[in-house]
Protein backbone atom coordinates (compact mmCIF):
# COMPACT_ATOMS: atom_id res chain seq x y z
CA UNK A 1 0.00 0.00 0.00
CA UNK A 2 1.01 3.64 -0.13
CA UNK A 3 1.61 6.32 2.46
CA UNK A 4 1.96 10.05 1.93
CA UNK A 5 4.72 12.26 3.26
CA UNK A 6 3.61 15.85 3.81
CA UNK A 7 6.51 17.62 2.10
CA UNK A 8 7.84 18.18 -1.41
CA UNK A 9 10.69 16.01 -2.66
CA UNK A 10 12.65 19.18 -3.51
CA UNK A 11 11.80 22.77 -2.56
CA UNK A 12 9.80 24.76 -5.11
CA UNK A 13 10.21 28.54 -5.04
CA UNK A 14 8.27 30.16 -7.85
CA UNK A 15 8.23 33.91 -8.58
CA UNK A 16 4.93 35.52 -9.46
CA UNK A 17 6.01 37.27 -12.63
CA UNK A 18 6.13 34.44 -15.19
CA UNK A 19 2.52 33.29 -15.25
CA UNK A 20 2.55 32.09 -18.84
CA UNK A 21 4.78 29.23 -17.64
CA UNK A 22 1.76 27.78 -15.80
CA UNK A 23 0.28 26.76 -19.12
CA UNK A 24 3.52 25.24 -20.41
CA UNK A 25 4.15 23.35 -17.16
CA UNK A 26 0.95 21.43 -17.84
CA UNK A 27 2.92 19.31 -20.31
CA UNK A 28 4.67 17.70 -17.33
CA UNK A 29 1.42 17.24 -15.41
CA UNK A 30 -0.99 15.66 -17.89
CA UNK A 31 0.97 15.73 -21.15
CA UNK A 32 2.16 12.71 -23.18
CA UNK A 33 5.59 12.62 -21.49
CA UNK A 34 4.45 14.03 -18.17
CA UNK A 35 4.95 12.81 -14.63
CA UNK A 36 1.45 11.39 -14.19
CA UNK A 37 1.89 9.16 -17.24
CA UNK A 38 5.30 8.07 -15.98
CA UNK A 39 3.93 7.08 -12.57
CA UNK A 40 1.02 5.10 -14.01
CA UNK A 41 3.24 3.47 -16.67
CA UNK A 42 5.77 2.14 -14.14
CA UNK A 43 3.35 1.19 -11.39
CA UNK A 44 1.30 -0.74 -13.95
CA UNK A 45 4.23 -2.51 -15.62
CA UNK A 46 5.79 -3.83 -12.42
CA UNK A 47 3.30 -6.69 -12.03
CA UNK A 48 4.65 -8.69 -14.96
CA UNK A 49 8.38 -8.02 -14.51
CA UNK A 50 10.42 -11.24 -14.25
CA UNK A 51 13.20 -10.05 -11.89
CA UNK A 52 13.03 -8.61 -8.39
CA UNK A 53 15.38 -5.82 -9.45
CA UNK A 54 12.87 -4.65 -12.07
CA UNK A 55 9.86 -5.07 -9.74
CA UNK A 56 11.63 -3.04 -7.06
CA UNK A 57 12.89 -0.36 -9.44
CA UNK A 58 9.50 0.18 -11.09
CA UNK A 59 7.83 0.41 -7.67
CA UNK A 60 10.40 2.94 -6.47
CA UNK A 61 10.58 5.10 -9.60
CA UNK A 62 6.79 4.96 -10.04
CA UNK A 63 6.48 6.27 -6.49
CA UNK A 64 9.07 9.00 -7.08
CA UNK A 65 7.16 10.12 -10.19
CA UNK A 66 4.12 10.76 -7.97
CA UNK A 67 6.30 13.12 -5.95
CA UNK A 68 7.18 14.87 -9.22
CA UNK A 69 3.50 15.26 -10.07
CA UNK A 70 3.17 17.08 -6.75
CA UNK A 71 6.11 19.39 -7.54
CA UNK A 72 4.68 20.31 -10.97
CA UNK A 73 1.22 20.90 -9.48
CA UNK A 74 2.78 23.07 -6.78
CA UNK A 75 4.42 25.23 -9.44
CA UNK A 76 1.17 25.58 -11.44
CA UNK A 77 -0.78 26.32 -8.27
CA UNK A 78 1.71 28.91 -7.02
CA UNK A 79 1.59 30.68 -10.38
CA UNK A 80 -2.20 30.71 -10.77
CA UNK A 81 -3.71 30.73 -7.26
CA UNK A 82 -4.38 34.48 -7.13
CA UNK A 83 -4.79 35.07 -10.87
CA UNK A 84 -7.82 37.04 -12.03
CA UNK A 85 -9.83 35.83 -15.05
CA UNK A 86 -8.00 38.48 -17.12
CA UNK A 87 -4.59 37.28 -15.98
CA UNK A 88 -5.58 33.68 -16.71
CA UNK A 89 -6.61 34.73 -20.18
CA UNK A 90 -3.36 36.62 -20.79
CA UNK A 91 -1.46 33.52 -19.71
CA UNK A 92 -3.33 31.44 -22.28
CA UNK A 93 -5.45 29.78 -19.61
CA UNK A 94 -8.75 31.45 -20.54
CA UNK A 95 -10.30 28.15 -21.55
CA UNK A 96 -9.14 26.58 -18.28
CA UNK A 97 -10.81 29.46 -16.42
CA UNK A 98 -14.05 29.05 -18.37
CA UNK A 99 -14.25 25.35 -17.52
CA UNK A 100 -12.94 25.24 -13.94
CA UNK A 101 -11.71 28.69 -12.86
CA UNK A 102 -8.35 28.35 -11.09
CA UNK A 103 -8.60 24.62 -10.41
CA UNK A 104 -5.85 22.31 -11.64
CA UNK A 105 -6.58 19.44 -14.00
CA UNK A 106 -4.51 16.52 -15.36
CA UNK A 107 -4.32 17.77 -18.93
CA UNK A 108 -1.69 18.99 -21.40
CA UNK A 109 -1.06 22.71 -22.12
CA UNK A 110 -3.85 22.70 -24.70
CA UNK A 111 -6.31 21.36 -22.15
CA UNK A 112 -6.42 17.87 -23.66
CA UNK A 113 -7.11 15.55 -20.71
CA UNK A 114 -4.51 13.00 -19.69
CA UNK A 115 -5.19 9.63 -21.27
CA UNK A 116 -3.90 6.11 -20.69
CA UNK A 117 -3.12 5.92 -24.40
CA UNK A 118 0.08 7.87 -23.57
CA UNK A 119 1.41 4.68 -21.99
CA UNK A 120 1.81 1.06 -22.99
CA UNK A 121 2.51 -2.32 -21.39
CA UNK A 122 3.62 -5.51 -23.14
CA UNK A 123 4.58 -8.06 -20.46
CA UNK A 124 7.71 -8.53 -22.59
CA UNK A 125 10.10 -6.93 -20.08
CA UNK A 126 12.64 -5.87 -22.72
CA UNK A 127 9.89 -4.00 -24.56
CA UNK A 128 8.56 -2.38 -21.38
CA UNK A 129 11.96 -1.29 -20.07
CA UNK A 130 12.96 0.07 -23.48
CA UNK A 131 9.74 2.10 -23.59
CA UNK A 132 10.63 3.47 -20.16
CA UNK A 133 14.12 4.48 -21.27
CA UNK A 134 12.61 6.37 -24.22
CA UNK A 135 10.01 7.94 -21.93
CA UNK A 136 12.72 9.23 -19.60
CA UNK A 137 14.57 10.82 -22.53
CA UNK A 138 11.36 12.44 -23.78
CA UNK A 139 10.72 13.86 -20.31
CA UNK A 140 14.32 15.12 -20.12
CA UNK A 141 13.90 16.90 -23.45
CA UNK A 142 10.58 18.40 -22.31
CA UNK A 143 12.27 19.76 -19.17
CA UNK A 144 15.00 21.30 -21.31
CA UNK A 145 12.30 23.01 -23.40
CA UNK A 146 10.66 24.36 -20.25
CA UNK A 147 13.97 25.54 -18.75
CA UNK A 148 14.75 27.46 -21.94
CA UNK A 149 11.39 29.25 -21.74
CA UNK A 150 11.79 31.00 -18.38
CA UNK A 151 14.22 33.28 -16.54
CA UNK A 152 12.58 32.67 -13.16
CA UNK A 153 15.41 31.44 -10.95
CA UNK A 154 13.27 29.33 -8.60
CA UNK A 155 11.39 27.66 -11.42
CA UNK A 156 14.57 26.90 -13.33
CA UNK A 157 16.10 25.40 -10.19
CA UNK A 158 13.17 23.01 -9.62
CA UNK A 159 12.97 22.12 -13.33
CA UNK A 160 16.70 21.37 -13.41
CA UNK A 161 16.26 19.04 -10.46
CA UNK A 162 13.43 17.23 -12.25
CA UNK A 163 15.48 17.04 -15.46
CA UNK A 164 18.33 15.45 -13.54
CA UNK A 165 15.97 12.83 -12.11
CA UNK A 166 15.03 11.73 -15.65
CA UNK A 167 18.71 11.20 -16.42
CA UNK A 168 19.11 9.02 -13.33
CA UNK A 169 15.92 7.04 -14.10
CA UNK A 170 17.16 6.41 -17.65
CA UNK A 171 20.43 5.08 -16.25
CA UNK A 172 18.71 2.77 -13.73
CA UNK A 173 16.24 1.44 -16.34
CA UNK A 174 19.20 0.62 -18.57
CA UNK A 175 20.75 -1.39 -15.75
CA UNK A 176 17.47 -3.17 -15.03
CA UNK A 177 17.21 -4.03 -18.73
CA UNK A 178 20.71 -5.55 -18.67
CA UNK A 179 19.79 -7.66 -15.61
CA UNK A 180 16.58 -8.85 -17.32
CA UNK A 181 18.50 -9.82 -20.45
CA UNK A 182 21.06 -11.75 -18.40
CA UNK A 183 18.20 -13.51 -16.62
CA UNK A 184 16.58 -14.44 -19.92
CA UNK A 185 19.87 -15.68 -21.38
CA UNK A 186 20.51 -17.84 -18.28
CA UNK A 187 17.00 -19.33 -18.53
CA UNK A 188 17.68 -20.41 -22.11
CA UNK A 189 20.90 -22.23 -21.16
CA UNK A 190 19.53 -24.29 -18.26
CA UNK B 1 -0.32 -18.83 8.98
CA UNK B 2 3.42 -18.73 9.58
CA UNK B 3 5.14 -16.23 11.91
CA UNK B 4 5.67 -13.71 9.12
CA UNK B 5 2.02 -13.82 8.06
CA UNK B 6 0.86 -13.44 11.68
CA UNK B 7 3.05 -10.36 12.19
CA UNK B 8 1.96 -8.88 8.86
CA UNK B 9 -1.67 -9.51 9.77
CA UNK B 10 -1.32 -7.54 13.03
CA UNK B 11 0.37 -4.70 11.11
CA UNK B 12 -2.55 -4.67 8.67
CA UNK B 13 -5.03 -4.55 11.56
CA UNK B 14 -3.26 -1.77 13.42
CA UNK B 15 -2.70 0.23 10.22
CA UNK B 16 -6.36 -0.10 9.32
CA UNK B 17 -7.42 1.11 12.76
CA UNK B 18 -5.05 4.08 12.32
CA UNK B 19 -6.35 4.85 8.85
CA UNK B 20 -9.93 4.86 10.12
CA UNK B 21 -9.03 7.06 13.10
CA UNK B 22 -7.11 9.37 10.76
CA UNK B 23 -10.13 9.89 8.49
CA UNK B 24 -12.36 10.40 11.52
CA UNK B 25 -9.96 12.91 13.07
CA UNK B 26 -9.71 14.81 9.78
CA UNK B 27 -13.30 15.91 10.37
CA UNK B 28 -13.31 15.73 14.22
CA UNK B 29 -9.97 17.23 15.13
CA UNK B 30 -10.91 18.06 18.77
CA UNK B 31 -12.09 14.55 19.73
CA UNK B 32 -9.67 13.76 22.59
CA UNK B 33 -10.66 10.12 22.89
CA UNK B 34 -10.06 9.40 19.21
CA UNK B 35 -6.75 11.25 19.44
CA UNK B 36 -5.66 9.11 22.39
CA UNK B 37 -6.53 5.97 20.51
CA UNK B 38 -4.66 7.24 17.45
CA UNK B 39 -1.50 7.84 19.45
CA UNK B 40 -1.84 4.51 21.22
CA UNK B 41 -2.02 2.60 17.91
CA UNK B 42 0.70 4.76 16.34
CA UNK B 43 3.08 3.68 19.11
CA UNK B 44 1.95 0.09 18.61
CA UNK B 45 2.53 0.28 14.87
CA UNK B 46 6.05 1.61 15.30
CA UNK B 47 7.04 -1.42 17.38
CA UNK B 48 5.35 -3.92 15.06
CA UNK B 49 7.03 -2.43 12.00
CA UNK B 50 10.42 -2.29 13.65
CA UNK B 51 10.01 -5.97 14.50
CA UNK B 52 9.03 -6.80 10.92
CA UNK B 53 11.87 -4.78 9.35
CA UNK B 54 14.46 -6.55 11.50
CA UNK B 55 13.13 -10.07 10.88
CA UNK B 56 11.92 -10.02 7.29
CA UNK B 57 13.56 -7.03 5.61
CA UNK B 58 12.27 -3.53 4.92
CA UNK B 59 8.52 -2.98 4.73
CA UNK B 60 9.02 0.52 3.32
CA UNK B 61 11.35 2.09 0.75
CA UNK B 62 13.34 5.35 0.72
CA UNK B 63 14.90 4.87 4.16
CA UNK B 64 11.69 4.58 6.15
CA UNK B 65 12.81 1.04 7.04
CA UNK B 66 16.43 0.05 7.65
CA UNK B 67 17.87 -2.84 5.62
CA UNK B 68 20.24 -4.44 8.08
CA UNK B 69 21.57 -7.58 6.43
CA UNK B 70 22.08 -6.74 2.77
CA UNK B 71 19.68 -5.01 0.37
CA UNK B 72 16.56 -7.03 1.17
CA UNK B 73 14.10 -4.47 -0.26
CA UNK B 74 13.84 -6.22 -3.62
CA UNK B 75 13.34 -9.73 -2.18
CA UNK B 76 10.15 -11.48 -3.28
CA UNK B 77 7.44 -12.39 -2.89
CA UNK B 78 5.89 -9.02 -3.71
CA UNK B 79 2.44 -8.17 -2.36
CA UNK B 80 0.77 -9.15 -5.64
CA UNK B 81 2.52 -12.53 -5.90
FE1 LIG C 1 11.28 9.91 -14.49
Amino acid sequence: MWVYEKKLQYPVKVGKCDMRMAKYLYTQYGGPDGELGAAIRYLNQRYTMPTNEAKGLLTDIGTEELAHVEMICTMIYQLTKDATPQQMEEAGLGTNYAIRANALFPADPNGVPWTASYIQAHSDPVTDLTENMAAEQKARAAYENLISMTDDHGMRDALKFLREREVVHFQRFGEALRIVQEYQAAKKIF
Amino acid sequence: MNDKEILLRSIQEVEFALLELNLYLDTHRYDRLALMEYNYYAQNLMMLKYNFDMKYGPLMNFGFSPSVDGWRWIEGPWPWE
